[in-house]
């Protein structure tokens, strides 16, 4: 219930987020790159309200946001058209990937795969340079969006 | 460190299995251009000497097969048009020296012939390589007395359009031995691999790192420079090189610089020298 509530304020949160820059940590919610990716890992939630992995689907397909079909093909997002192949399928990535390491994966990938990988970091202020006006010192998602991802690809299991 | 490379080396069996089974066909198509049955495009070629990769391949090899069989029919290739407006161009008188392009370089089709495929070329008045936009801008301003074209008008496109059609299959060849050519590679090939925009992108992740696979909906090629200006059927219009290269800066979230910039400048004469020996195609048609 108590969740339910602080949900509820949830889009006021990021629609604020969106026009203050991200990196302007909300109360409960942790300001990019200051909690360090530890060996491939951040256990710690970004702003302790669990992930919503319906919400967590479609911030994952939209163009706007995760934007992650761009780069990865994915089943279960199947009525969705042109899956991309730069990246693993992510079909069963629960079954290879602990919660924590997903969570560092969406946040910094660089701090997992290396600083060749192609993957955006979607939640950290290190980035290429000249970023656009209209992104500049924001995230590319919030940080309940990278929640919600996390949550959601907690449910690609095949096993 | 023991723990970081196991779980990669997992990673990275997974990213083997997953590339087989993907539903998409990769890699470039296994075809050859010839334009009306006439003209082999040589669109495959070995790299130069120092290039990161083994074989250059034109962007035309990356396309479906309806659009790589528009190009090869000149009748179809919709760019064709720009062709035909931009020799009425050339041969129409404009700005107060009462002069056309012809009147200075009379025997045109030997004049044109190989021209188009060795641009940007250093210019000395400048100081700075110039293209072939800026060499059409050099000669309106001093030979026409006519006003330089804003970028990407109209008449600029078809012109450079025709120009580069008059070299079409030769090969292209950048000089980089006249003036200070060297130095403006190095800073062309700083910026290809320097990321750039939120998304943390240089121009070598995608077009070196991952070409033969799909983005979303885009077959990412080499990025070569062979068929600019190109048709592109997405916009049903001529798109210049500097407008493309715009566009891929604009994706990854970052500013981009303006048309022409030494920044651009220097791109361009970096790019072209990695698709050296490719044929020239313009007009391409690109997706
Ligand atoms: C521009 C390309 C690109 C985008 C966009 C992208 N990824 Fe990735 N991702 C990759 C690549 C490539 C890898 C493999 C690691 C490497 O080679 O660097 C990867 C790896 C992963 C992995 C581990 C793969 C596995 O199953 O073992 C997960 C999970 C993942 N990405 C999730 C996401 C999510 C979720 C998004 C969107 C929020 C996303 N990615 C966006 C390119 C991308
Ligand atoms: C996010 C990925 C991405 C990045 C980064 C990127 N491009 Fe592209 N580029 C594309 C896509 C997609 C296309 C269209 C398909 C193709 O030809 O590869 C394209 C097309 C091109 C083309 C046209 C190729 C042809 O055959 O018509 C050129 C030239 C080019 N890019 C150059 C560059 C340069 C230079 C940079 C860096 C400043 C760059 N690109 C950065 C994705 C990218």
């Amino acid at each position: 219930m108590s969740k339910g509530a602080t949900r509820k304020g949830l889009p006021a949160l990021l629609a604020g987020a969106a026009v203050m820059a991200a990196s302007v940590a909300s109360a409960g919610t942790v300001a990019p790159d200051s909690v360090p990716i530890v060996d491939m890992e951040l256990p710690q939630s970004l702003t302790g309200v669990a992930g919503d992995p319906v919400a967590g689907r479609e911030t994952f397909a939209d163009r706007k946001k995760g934007n992650c079909l761009a780069c990865h093909a994915n089943a279960d997002l199947n009525d969705q058209l042109f899956h991309g192949e730069v990246g693993p399928v992510l079909d069963g990535a629960a079954d290879r990937w602990e919660e924590a390491q997903l969570r560092a994966i969406i946040v910094n990938s660089k701090d997992v795969f290396g600083e060749q990988t192609i993957m955006p970091g979607f939640y950290t202020m290190k980035v290429g340079i000249n970023v656009a006006e209209d992104h500049a010192g924001k995230t590319i998602l919030s940080a309940q969006e990278v929640e919600d991802i996390v949550a959601y690809l907690m449910t690609l299991k095949e096993d | 460190m023991a723990k970081t490379e196991s779980k990669l080396a997992t990673l990275l069996a997974v990213a083997v299995v997953s590339a087989s089974t993907a539903a998409l066909a990769g890699g470039p198509a296994d075809d050859k251009l010839v334009i009306d049955d006439e003209i082999e495009i040589k669109t495959r070629v070995a790299a130069p000497e120092g290039h990161p990769l083994d074989e250059l391949i034109s962007g035309w090899h990356y396309r479906t097969d309806e659009t790589r069989a528009l190009e090869a029919d000149s009748f179809q290739n919709p760019g064709m048009l720009y062709v035909e407006r931009g020799e009425e161009i050339w041969n129409t008188v404009d700005g107060a020296a009462g002069k056309s392009c012809a009147s200075c370089h009379e025997d045109s089709e030997s004049f044109l012939k190989g021209l188009g495929a060795s641009y940007p070329k250093w210019d000395a008045d400048a100081e700075r390589p110039i293209n072939i936009e800026l060499q059409i801008n050099k000669c309106r301003e001093e030979n026409m007395e006519a006003k330089p074209y804003k970028f990407d008008a109209a008449d600029q496109k078809a012109l450079t359009t025709y120009i580069k059609h008059q070299s079409l299959g030769m090969p292209v060849e950048v000089d980089l031995t006249q003036g200070d050519m060297e130095s403006w590679w190095d800073k062309g090939e700083e910026l290809y691999y320097t990321r750039t925009g939120q998304l943390n992108l240089s121009c070598a992740t995608c077009h070196e790192d991952y070409n033969g696979n799909y983005i979303r909906a885009d077959h990412l090629s080499q990025g070569n420079v062979n068929g600019f200006p190109t048709y592109r059927l997405k916009q049903s219009a001529m798109v210049s090189l500097h407008n493309r290269f715009r566009g891929c800066i604009r994706d990854t979230r970052a500013a981009f610089p303006p048309a022409f910039s030494d920044d651009l400048m220097a791109l361009e004469v970096y790019v072209t020298w990695r698709g050296s020996g490719l044929g020239v195609e313009t007009p391409a048609v690109r997706q």
